[in-house]
């Protein structure tokens, strides 16, 4: 076998790894490898089994089968698995989406325990974009008809969905004239799975422009709302400190961990987490207090509003439990390992699946409803609480490493910080650009991956834009990837960031990467872009501006979904492993070539994280030159400044 | 005429096709679905390995030569004249030997029947002139079963069209 690389650039992932090793553990790495050789078929996009004639494979050398049985072709089965897949991402933010809606309606009814508005300028913001009367109304009734209006787009069937108006003209334009305007959520995903059924669309770029389709309907819609609702009900983030990795498990304490995606229930365990019932638990067991901590983009959200850290990323949901310190892992929905049964059983850890949309074989099912959240919390908590007694202290071993962090940025929030509270404007970010301090905006977001390193693509990505001007914006686990590594805080702005964004960073007090929340908050990405159109002087069109997105280690349908909804909108992203759609170069040729005249942007692969920079960087400098922008102030920082600390001492190395 | 199975590396896909469709040949039912509940499970002859940058399909090479029938204790193992080494099922009794002795780790052990395994070319397919279950069921034609003069030939053809280019080029 060859030899494996070193699983993750995380150095207590490092030592999870070891551990797991030593006590004959088996981890998804583990699986990784005995999986190896994966099929190059479904690799590529080139097997087919949406009827039952099938399932078909096209060879990709040209010598055997060039079509399946039903005619179509690899164009076509490629265009059409890609399809799927952009439907099940979508169908996944937006029915979190749904359920966020679902509970501020609730709780805007009185009907959800423990919940409030706790985001009423928002709340009243939304209303007002919505043409939703606020005038002499509770914040209950305005909540109803909001999370009522949000409601209607799921199941509407024409007349476009509400955000869609936030689009800029030329984009919507471009979504109007090659007949992808998102109409419904619901109806939009139903309609691209019917065109893959069998027999349905056959024609490789109508196929593609569904998957534009199932994008928009996410980002613009389920994503969106859930984004928005999700501020209403659980409060606008705001900027606060609070640390990462499998350091912020105590010894002494019991240590919960939340993990999934819904923030429904995790905000009510936080909640629920500070009474005194819960500490008087915690004594009667013999533990301090209680460590609430997160994995994955459940982590996200209540990081974001509460300040629980955050103890990893996606793979981090295994490394967790070997600890031997986690007395129970909340799961809700989406990117949940159903191996967490086999690792957990080594240990004490008690797995609590609670979502109805989401059940797994041999993990304890305890269903929340949010109408009694938190009851439901409570007794979640006193059952983590109780199993900390069967803990067995032979076996943990919880690694020192964590890193402090500044997470909860937002689109509105971070008028604040530019501006500072005075003068709230996008003003000076736009500016910035014009200027030539910083180079661009590229928002660095997605999975991890089994197959290359974890985090080591997210943070060479970041460091390598850092050096050049970038600014840099994130979600999900590549923002707890840098996170861990320390780059979500303005003592990175020493290390990393080039001298022009240093000058930025300083003056504002941001940290160079900045955390916009969960994987769904990725349309923070979307208005903030609308923000620096309406600023004005870089454009007004998505595809003018110098931005870009980057997914380097990218593995979720989810993902899939998020790619088309950016790069639908008109923003060039770079994705690290190739979408599975190789075995038809038309289509890998429109997707990172034509797509561009039809909808401003297209899509590049690219494994190696600095040449996907360089990628980046190129497509940045482009955009200024078209928008004949101030050349760069600074030269980009010396590469093997890197990490070091480092300051351009003011003076210019190149003419303004 | 000797036949000898030759594997295009660049041509796998890694999806191992020929893994199951060696189990299945290789079972008393032939069939994928029935071959799923027999007991001992059917194995295959055939492995898809990974290398750093590529996948191959490993089974046995049917050495002239065998170290596998050198050192079976119980003469398990045989080759007729000209065909694959074969294994008695009825005299193998487990002992390992022949696995140590291969050079290419292509026999295993099968623990449900207490015998070794290995591949046989599919020697009673090639009796009714089809081909290899292995080959046939290789999507991308990576592993083909072919005469081994006929190789020998293409090889050497090949070879003189390198030699022809280079002395082309050189007179160039």
């Amino acid at each position: 076998m060859p030899e494996a690389k070193r699983v993750s650039a995380d150095v207590a992932a490092d030592e999870m790894v070891r551990l797991a090793q030593e006590r004959g553990d088996r981890l998804a790495h583990d699986r990784y490898q005995a999986m190896r050789p994966q099929c190059g078929f479904g690799q590529l996009g080139l097997c087919c089994h949406n009827c039952n004639m099938g399932p078909c494979r096209i060879d990709p050398f040209g010598q055997g089968t060039r079509e399946g049985i039903c005619g179509a072709s690899a164009d076509v089965i490629a265009a059409r698995n890609l399809a799927r897949r952009a439907a099940v991402g979508s169908a996944a933010h937006s029915d979190h989406g749904r359920s966020i809606a679902m509970t501020l309606l609730e709780t805007a009814r009185g009907q959800a325990q423990g919940y409030s508005i706790k985001g009423p300028a928002k709340l009243l913001a939304l209303a007002k974009e919505w043409g939703i009367a606020t005038d002499k109304r509770s914040l209950e009734e305005i909540a109803e008809e909001v999370a009522l209006a949000a409601l209607e787009d799921f199941g509407r069937q024409d007349g476009g969905l509400r955000f869609v108006s936030r689009a800029p003209a030329k984009v919507q334009a471009r979504w109007e004239s090659h007949g992808v305007m998102p109409r419904g959520v619901d109806r939009d995903i139903v309609g691209v799975l019917h065109s893959t059924n069998m027999g349905g669309s056959n024609e490789p770029y109508h196929l593609l422009r569904s998957c534009v389709r199932a994008g928009l309907v996410d980002g613009w819609g389920g994503s969106m709302v859930a984004t928005e609702l999700s501020d209403i009900l659980f409060g606008e983030p705001a900027p606060l400190v609070s640390e990462a990795n499998l350091g912020v498990l105590k010894e002494d304490h019991v240590n919960i961990l939340v993990h999934g995606h819904e923030p429904v229930l995790s905000d009510a365990l936080v909640a629920a987490s500070q009474t005194d019932e819960v500490m008087a638990a915690c004594e009667a067991v013999g533990a301090k207090g209680i460590q609430l901590a997160g994995i994955c983009c459940t982590a996200n959200e209540i990081l974001m509003r509460h300040g629980v850290p955050i103890a990893g990323n996606l793979l981090h949901q295994e490394f967790a439990l070997v600890t031997g310190a986690v007395d129970m892992m909340v799961v809700d929905i989406q990117c949940i390992f159903p191996s967490l049964r086999a690792v957990a059983g080594k240990y004490h850890t008690k797995i609590v699946s609670t979502s109805p949309k989401a059940h797994f074989e041999g993990f304890t099912h305890i269903e929340f409803d949010e109408r009694r959240a938190l009851d439901s919390a409570r007794t979640l908590l006193l059952t983590g609480i109780q199993n900390f007694a069967n803990r067995d202290p032979g076996k943990v071993h919880i690694p020192t490493d964590k890193s402090p962090l500044i997470a909860g940025f937002t689109t509105e929030g971070v008028f604040d910080h530019l501006g500072g509270r005075y003068r709230p404007s996008y003003r000076p970010l736009n500016n910035a650009i014009i200027d030539g301090r910083i180079r661009g905006v590229v928002g660095i977001v997605g999975c991890n991956t089994v197959k290359i390193t974890q985090d080591e693509a997210h943070l060479t990505l970041a460091k390598e834009l850092l050096r050049h001007d970038v600014l840099i914006v994130q979600t999900g686990c590549s923002a707890i990837a840098c996170g861990k590594a320390g780059l979500l805080t303005p003592e990175a702005v020493e290390l990393y960031a080039g001298a022009g964004l240093q000058e930025v960073c300083d003056a504002v007090g941001l940290p160079p990467c900045l955390h916009l929340g969960a994987c769904v908050d990725n349309t923070r990405i979307l208005t903030a872009c609308i923000e620096i159109c309406r600023e004005g002087g870089l454009g007004d069109d998505f595809a003018e501006l110098p931005v870009a997105g980057a997914a380097p280690e990218w593995m979720s349908d989810k993902a899939i979904a998020i790619g088309f909804y950016v790069v639908g909108s008109g923003i060039f992203t770079v994705v690290g492993d190739s979408l599975p759609i190789m075995g038809s170069p038309r289509v890998a040729d429109y997707l990172t070539g034509g797509m561009e005249e039809d909808f401003g942007a297209r899509f590049a692969f690219e494994r190696d994280p600095l040449k996907a920079a360089a990628l980046i960087v190129e497509h940045l400098n482009a955009k200024r030159e078209a928008l004949h922008l101030s050349p760069m102030i600074y030269e980009p920082r010396p590469a093997e400044t890197l990490g070091k600390r480092w300051r351009a001492g003011g003076v210019a190395l190149a003419a303004v | 005429m000797k036949q000898i199975l030759v594997v295009k590396a660049e041509r796998c896909l890694g999806c191992k096709s020929c893994e199951i469709a060696c189990a299945i040949e290789h079972s008393k039912s032939q069939e994928l679905v029935a071959a799923l509940g027999e007991s001992p499970a059917p194995q295959s002859r055939v492995r898809v390995l990974q290398g750093e940058t590529f996948a191959v399909p490993l089974q046995c090479r049917q050495c002239e030569d065998a170290a596998c029938v050198a050192s079976c204790p119980t003469q398990a193992l045989r080759r007729d004249h000209e065909g694959p080494v074969v294994l008695e099922r009825s005299r193998c009794i487990g002992c390992m030997w022949c696995i140590e002795a291969c050079p290419f780790g292509v026999i295993t052990m099968d623990r449900n029947s207490g015998a070794v395994v290995k591949c046989d070319q599919c020697y009673e397919r090639v009796a009714e002139g089809k081909m290899p279950a292995c080959v046939t069921a290789c999507p991308t034609s990576a592993i083909a079963c072919r005469d081994l003069e006929a190789v020998v030939a293409e090889k050497r053809h090949a070879y003189l069209v390198q030699i022809e280019r280079a002395v082309r080029e050189e007179a160039s």
